[in-house]
């Protein structure tokens, strides 16, 4: 079956060496991005930031600090750290649904302003109006957190057509769960995307479950990355659980897609260690199999492993871990002491111009 | 005996058309199957096929006239066949909503014009042309389209087949298919995209074939398009137009028959337009598509190909969320938007034989709603009605009567009417969806009524 990637032929129909599997072989020949070891330190510090960060933000929730909907993305986060490590992030765009809080500390956005918004004050990032899962931060071309399943998919082709049209050369990374995957509006956008070639990257963070219910309950056909191919989209399959992979991974992909050929979809496999929200008790598994992921999957672990392999200290790694745990300290003050927002801001914002 | 050939009815609100093209002369034999002539309407260009066989007698419409009613005989075939058959015509076209014949065409009604006198000062001297609805949309998007190159079209039907009623007729020949795009039929998505576009720095006007169709999708008009800005604390706007016809059409039953101004105008953060006339369709569109806010302009098919005089300006933009006076008086407010204008000015003029003044005003814009005209105007006269070609209950209506309630009971002499369609889903039965929808006669009868007179 192992054929050469076809060269670009003018139409998908007439296009017999056409193989939706040419990005997998691209990336299986080269699977593990070979990462210095500044690159992967900062993936280690990244990766541990978004753990405290969510650490602490479930403490908070417990606390009665956070209300609401609150999605942790606690052992999913070599999927963010090793995406956006590959994205030129002064052209390229990415929206995400509402388990969002990784990939803007992915992003680099200050963990003060996302853990203010958590709290409701009017210095979080959407000045308190929007919450958990409805974070934007157009500056970084951050387009949500979207609290709608897999709208923020068609939403993705939309800042994707927008690269196309303004010819800028950039990409939209458009995230989804397992779940959101079984919407209609998701295959909607595949059609349009491949029909009109949109620079997209379209990721699935199969972590298992879409809330409570496993995928093998869920969908027909359990392997994501195969389902653009009534579409003509090539799939890949990834192990999400290691940062390294994401990251060739994304590289593959965000070629393709960069440079005309149309979308890409990528099956990230994952796992959430924390239930779907704070509210899930998580009766739908059990402890074992998770106990199971975090021992011999943790990707903050594995990527640890490397790193003193590489010949750095656990010592070094505690420092940085150490750093960390003051950041989030910090940022969980700064939004338990920063006011509420103003009651006048309760009008402010619904439109923006006055008519 | 000879068959005679009549114009048929291409679509449900076709009233005339133009007999573009004869294919068979005089004299042609002619058997079922064969395309006789070709016929323009407002929309499409479609093809007259013969079900009966003969020899074409006479033509009686010469090619290229143009208005020729639907029914009127436009050709005799002389039979050959054993007995007579009454005249019959089928149509072949890649039609939207192919329909037969209605058995009775609706009347062609001379829209009752007002000139747009309440607006930003048309200069002096300035000329009205007469234009349709229909191209004064075009014109709208058109000339932003020049203005500004992040607005694009999307939609289904809108680029090669030149729009499924025409409004988006000439834009790909003029702007390309960058700029007027075709989608697949798949509402959800595309509203997504153009939606996820706006977000991204671009102008997208989607255009839905019908708002019955923008169901699927009003997801992404809510939940995305609306909620967004605020959401976001100011931070990620949304400036996108979804527009297309809403409201009843004619004969096409209760899926494709529904006033959708109610529900989108119950959302915080959409504008919502409703326009009557050619001068405001344009004036506000031209404002829709420069507005940072997400809007949601509802047209109306019938009125699509109705003439209005339209102020010949190069850039003849209209304030949105202003009401217009479309006809001053005193003794009662028949407050209305949409199609339901036309009809309530049909009724002043029939109120007006009967010594009753009736001021109408076109709301125009449903959200933010122009409530400080339609109190001004309770003020004056002291007697409301409320005329919507839509359901009564959580209307339009129900709102102006709330409004006139909390901020006007001072001035109302009479409790405030509304006068919807029936609460029912619309009929497919001529007599039965004649019934259900609001006329001009029920719309006087609403303002006798508040005025106390029979």
């Amino acid at each position: 079956m192992a054929k050469k990637p076809a060269k670009a032929a003018p139409s998908a129909a007439d296009d017999s060496d056409f193989i939706l599997h040419s990005l997998q072989e691209a990336f299986e020949a080269k699977k593990r991005y070979a990462a210095s070891e500044a690159e992967m330190l900062e993936f280690y510090r990244q990766m541990l930031l978004i753990r405290r960060f969510e650490e602490k933000a479930g403490q908070l929730y417990g606390l009665g600090l956070i209300g609401g909907f609150c999605h942790l993305y606690i052992g999913q986060e070599a999927v963010a750290i090793g995406l956006q490590s590959a994205l030129d992030n002064d052209r390229d765009s990415v929206i995400t649904g509402y388990r969002d809080h990784g990939h803007m500390l992915a992003y680099g956005i200050d963990p003060r302003v996302i853990m203010a918004e958590l709290t409701g004050r009017e210095s979080g990032i959407s000045r308190g109006k929007g919450g958990s899962m409805h974070m934007f931060s157009t500056e970084h071309k951050f387009y949500g957190g979207h609290g709608i399943v897999g709208a923020q998919v068609a939403l993705g082709g939309g800042l994707a057509l927008a690269h196309q049209y303004n010819a800028d050369g950039g990409l939209c990374l458009a995230y989804f769960g397992d779940g959101a995957a079984n919407q209609g509006q998701v295959y909607e956008t595949f059609n349009m995307a491949a029909l009109w070639k949109l620079p997209i990257v379209f990721v699935i963070e199969n972590n298992g479950y879409a809330m409570g219910t496993a995928v093998k309950r869920g969908s027909a056909e359990t392997e994501f990355y195969r389902r653009g191919t009534a579409f003509r989209i090539p799939g890949m399959k990834v192990n999400g659980m290691d940062v390294l992979e994401v990251r060739a991974a994304a590289e593959v992909a965000c070629a393709h897609a960069r440079s005309g050929k149309g979308p890409v979809l990528m099956e990230c496999n994952t796992y959430r260690y924390r239930g779907h929200s704070m509210s899930d008790p998580a009766k739908y598994r059990s402890r074992e199999e998770v106990q199971e992921q975090r021992d011999h999957h943790d990707p903050i672990e594995g990527l640890k492993k490397t790193l003193i392999e590489a010949g750095k200290t656990e010592d070094e790694l505690k420092a940085i871990d150490k750093a960390i745990r003051a950041e989030v300290a910090q940022a969980a003050d700064f939004a338990e002491t920063s006011p509420e927002p103003e009651a006048s801001e309760l009008y402010t914002d619904v439109l923006v111009e006055e008519y | 005996m000879g068959i005679e050939l009549k114009m048929p009815a291409l679509s449900p609100t076709m009233e005339q058309g133009t007999l573009a093209k004869w294919l068979k002369q005089e004299g042609d034999r002619i058997q079922p199957g064969d395309i006789i002539a070709e016929i323009e309407t407002d929309k499409a260009t479609m093809e007259f096929e013969a079900i009966d066989e003969g020899v074409l007698e006479k033509i009686l419409v010469p090619a290229g006239t143009e208005d020729v009613a639907v029914g009127a005989v436009i050709a005799l075939i002389s039979g050959e066949g054993e007995e007579a058959q009454p005249a019959a015509a089928s149509v072949s076209a890649p039609a939207a909503e192919p329909a037969p014949a209605p058995a009775a065409a609706p009347k062609a009604e001379k829209p009752v014009t007002a000139a747009p006198a309440a607006d930003p000062a048309i200069p002096a001297g300035t000329q009205l042309v007469s234009t349709t609805v229909r191209e004064a949309l075009r014109d709208a998007m058109a000339e932003e389209m020049r203005k500004d190159p992040r607005v694009f079209v999307m939609g289904e039907e809108v680029a090669e087949y030149q729009g499924a009623y025409k409004v988006t007729q000439g834009l790909l020949a003029e702007f390309g298919p960058k700029r007027v795009i075709d989608t697949p039929i798949t509402e959800y998505g595309f509203a997504g995209i153009g939606t996820g576009a706006a977000m991204g720095g671009l102008r997208p006007i989607v255009e839905f074939m019908t708002f019955n169709f923008a169901m699927q999708a009003i997801d992404h008009i809510i939940n995305s398009a609306a909620k967004t800005n605020y959401m976001s604390g100011g931070q990620m706007r949304c400036p996108i137009v979804f527009r297309g016809p809403n409201g009843a059409a004619s004969r096409v039953g209760a899926q494709h028959s529904q006033n959708y101004g109610p529900w989108y105008a119950s959302v915080p953060g959409l504008i919502v337009i409703a326009p009557y006339d050619a001068a405001d369709a344009k004036g506000l569109m031209k404002a829709a598509i420069r507005s940072e806010d997400p809007v949601v302009f509802l047209e109306n098919e019938l009125v699509y190909g109705r003439s209005f005089d339209v102020p010949s300006m190069d850039d003849y933009v209209l304030p949105i969320g202003k009401a217009r006076i479309v006809r001053e008086g005193k003794d009662v407010t028949i407050v209305s938007y949409s199609i339901g204008v036309g009809l309530a000015l049909e009724a002043a003029n029939m109120l007006a034989n009967e010594g009753i003044d009736a001021e109408v005003i076109d709301l125009r814009t449903l959200r933010p709603l122009d409530k400080e005209t339609v109190l001004k105007s309770l003020a004056k006269t002291n007697r409301l009605i409320v005329a919507e070609e839509g359901w009564p209950t959580c209307s339009i209506a129900s709102e102006i009567i709330s409004i006139c309630m909390e901020e006007g009971f001072d001035h109302l002499d009479a409790p405030v009417l509304r006068v919807c369609n029936e609460d029912v889903p619309l009929p497919y039965a001529a007599n039965l969806e004649k019934l259900a929808l609001i006329d001009a006669a029920r719309i006087a009868e609403g303002a006798r009524k508040v005025c106390y007179k029979k």
